[in-house]
């Protein structure tokens, strides 16, 4: 698949990681200052794959971000303020100061669904946004994030599972920061690539250098676009690194020296900085002019923040249930005939393909993971049953 | 009007619902080709194919979570739990995602989770609970557990209708037992109202569910002892009637709830605290309660038997509240 980008995208995936960045670095002064009402989280680090990922995504699309993902959320049209405003929990956020962070969103504009602080959940959720927006025939693709830690909820597992058997078109971006809150990946998952889990499902998977925004977003236009196409959900793992801790108040000692010092050669802005000047796409002027929007954006979005009120106290009590009046309807973009009777009859028999033998011999041993691959940038991996190391075994079944 | 059993009430507000929203799509295990392990929704795959009647793999979180983003498009899905005891098995996105989401964010999710529940077929600890507590702690979701085919079917057409995230718990025992004429049109019946279903002057009896049965059977015979009861029907758990019972406790001053959940942190200790708090003066008697054991739901029908409340204990407890 061919997937190109005009000289104005490329500024504008530089315009939204740098927003992204500062952003985040003002919550950190806003943070010290005591003005954030809650814990703060970081994206330092990934960048890329939170904004590389979410511009692959069309207007009608929809997303559910995690907690590191606000570049994702201003891809999808939220402003500094919103996230400004949800930090500080006051009462023109968009939760209205019911919930802080990343926990909001929009049905109806920027279709984007609040996460929940349980890792896992928004697997089975985005699968269910996918197969109805097929099932409208809006054509959609559903996408979200999940960190290498989050990949070992059984949410997670059911949610790919039940993607895979419907076919939905749903991109799964498992973001491996490398890190879960203090436990290495390696602690957690025993496997080299977390997109080898796509196997299991029988789905198609990438592995792709989270730090190079534009090799995340070649893959995840590619994923979208398959996913559209009707190949079914896709798996991308994002080998990126959290460059501070779970949160702010976690100094993240247990992380090696070193480990940061590999990431930080590998700063996805730097990179991206360095790849645009070499590659002729922007001119010094131009850099500025963004860098000066960015900050004019984030004075005036702080200020309208910082005079916000908040919530009152009344505000608890409401809310809870919402009300008959308030009219729900989906938007319906097949003839509704087509799913209601007589139309919509069928028979109700399964379809059985084959019936479930083994397919050679008595006994098959598939041997656990074959020799670990090499991390990859941005190359494809197809989800098959490893052909290495399977053997075959006497009918008497005499094992290892 | 039509005879129907409690299990074909239920059928028919699901088919009528799918034949009069295309918004409505049913998941669950088991559920299409099969028809559901107690055949609830036999018949809805032929007539509305495969898009709206999905058999899914056995994932409860995948079936609830799926729901919840359906309904973020505007369907309104309704997911069978195949027995009500694997709602555990998705705690978390009932209670976390589905029950939270209008409150934090403005997503109003209209779903209904529907299955089998309750005790009394010797199906033992895994297949005979009574969860509805557990859900009735939360804000954000609804509470249905209907006792009559009339009712079974009005409510769920209301459930599926609103705009919350609603639990309907169908009682197994009444699915092939309790029969009823009921109406051949379109009906719903109101979530949130309680059901006086006999009229007494000496003492109140709130319950829900197969209890209802139970407690009707009992009221009989008290009233052949001259012990008016009045029977209220509590239909919905969440939210409670409360103006039905205080306005009945204030009639007849005394209260007995009875329920086949499990006692402690059953919805009688929720009652027993509505009343103390709104009508203390109004009581001659203390509140009794008459429930299941504080034990998991035994298996052998000897063990099932001691566990779960009968006419007997109804009678008991009523003739010792109505000393007072």
């Amino acid at each position: 698949m061919k997937i190109s980008l005009r000289r104005e995208q490329y500024l504008e995936l530089y315009y939204y990681m740098r927003l992204n960045r500062s952003l985040e670095e003002r919550l950190v002064t806003l943070f010290r200052q005591n003005k954030v009402v809650g814990g703060l989280y970081s994206s330092l680090g990934q960048e890329a794959t939170s904004v590389g990922t979410a511009y692959a995504l069309e207007k009608r699309d929809w997303m559910a971000p995690m907690i590191r993902n606000v570049g994702a959320l201003l891809v999808k049209g939220y402003r500094p303020r919103d996230i400004f405003l949800q930090y500080m929990a006051r009462y023109d956020s968009p939760t209205h100061g019911k919930d802080g962070t990343s926990h909001f969103g929009d049905l109806k504009e920027r279709h984007v669904i609040s996460p929940i602080s349980m890792l896992g959940d928004l697997i089975p959720v985005m699968t269910g946004v996918a197969i109805a927006g097929r099932y409208l025939g809006q054509n959609i693709v559903a996408m979200t994030w999940i960190g290498d830690g989050g990949t070992s909820t059984g949410a997670f597992h059911e949610g790919m599972n039940f993607a895979a058997t419907q076919r939905a078109p749903f991109v799964c971006v498992v973001e491996n920061n490398q890190w879960a809150y203090s436990t290495p990946v390696r602690r957690q998952v025993p496997i080299r690539n977390l997109a080898d889990r796509a196997r299991a499902y029988g789905i198609t998977s990438y592995i792709v250098d989270g730090n190079d925004v534009v090799a995340v977003y070649r893959v995840a236009k590619e994923a979208v676009e398959r996913c559209r196409a009707g190949e079914g959900p896709i798996l991308i793992e994002a080998k990126t690194m959290r460059m501070k801790g779970h949160a702010q108040h976690d100094p993240a000692e247990y992380v090696p020296r070193e480990m940061f010092e590999y990431w930080q050669a590998r700063d996805p802005i730097a990179r991206y900085e360095t790849f645009l000047s070499r590659q002729g796409l922007w001119t010094e002027q131009e850099k500025q002019q963004i860098l000066d929007r960015i900050e004019r954006e984030i004075a005036e979005d702080l200020a309208f923040a910082e005079n916000s009120p908040f919530p009152p106290p009344e505000l608890a009590e409401q809310g809870v249930y919402c009300e008959d009046a308030y009219e729900i309807k989906p938007e319906w973009q097949r003839p509704i005939e087509e799913v209601m009777p007589p139309k919509a009859s069928v028979q109700a028999v399964w379809q059985v393909e084959d019936f479930g033998g083994i397919a050679e011999g008595a006994v098959q041993v598939i041997e656990a993971a074959a020799a670990p691959a090499r991390d990859g940038t941005g190359r494809r991996q197809v989800a098959r049953t490893p052909q290495r190391g399977k053997k075959k075994l006497s009918a008497r079944g005499k094992g290892r | 009007m039509a005879h129907v059993t409690f299990l074909e009430a239920i059928r028919q507000a699901l088919f009528e619902e799918m034949e009069r929203d295309p918004a409505v799509v049913c998941l669950g295990e088991d559920i299409g080709v099969y028809g559901g392990a107690f055949k609830v929704t036999a018949g809805l795959l032929e007539r509305f194919g495969w898009e709206r009647v999905i058999d899914t793999p056995i994932s409860e979180t995948a079936i609830v979570g799926a729901a919840v983003g359906m309904s973020y498009l505007g369907l309104r899905p309704v997911a069978e739990m195949q027995f009500m005891d694997f709602i555990a098995c998705c705690f978390n996105q009932i209670t976390n995602f589905a029950a939270k989401s209008y409150y934090r964010w403005g997503a109003p999710v209209p779903i209904v989770i529907r299955g089998p529940s309750g005790g009394g077929v010797h199906g033992g600890p895994f297949h005979s609970q009574n969860p509805e507590m557990y859900f009735v702690h939360t804000p954000g979701l609804k509470v249905v557990y209907p006792a009559t085919p009339y009712d079974a079917k009005g409510l769920l057409k209301s459930a599926i209708r609103d705009n919350n995230p609603v639990l309907f718990f169908e009682h197994k025992f009444l699915y092939r037992r309790i029969k009823e004429e009921i109406p051949a049109d379109d009906y719903t019946v109101p979530l949130g109202q309680a059901k006086v279903r006999r009229e007494g002057r000496d003492l109140t009896l709130v319950t829900y569910a197969a209890m209802v049965h139970t407690c009707l059977e009992a009221a009989e015979q008290l009233a052949q002892e001259g012990i008016e009861v009045e029977l209220i029907d509590l239909r919905t758990l969440l939210p409670l009637d409360r103006e039905t019972i205080l306005q009945s406790l204030r009639k007849t001053n005394k209260l007995l709830v009875v329920h086949e959940d499990t006692k402690t942190g059953g919805i009688a200790g929720e009652i027993a605290a509505l009343v103390c708090e709104n009508a203390f003066e109004d009581l001659d008697g203390p509140i009794l309660r008459v429930t299941a054991l504080d034990t998991p739901v035994p298996y052998s029908p000897p063990l099932e038997e001691r566990f779960l409340p009968n006419v007997h204990d109804v009678v008991r407890a009523a003739r010792e509240l109505a000393r007072y």
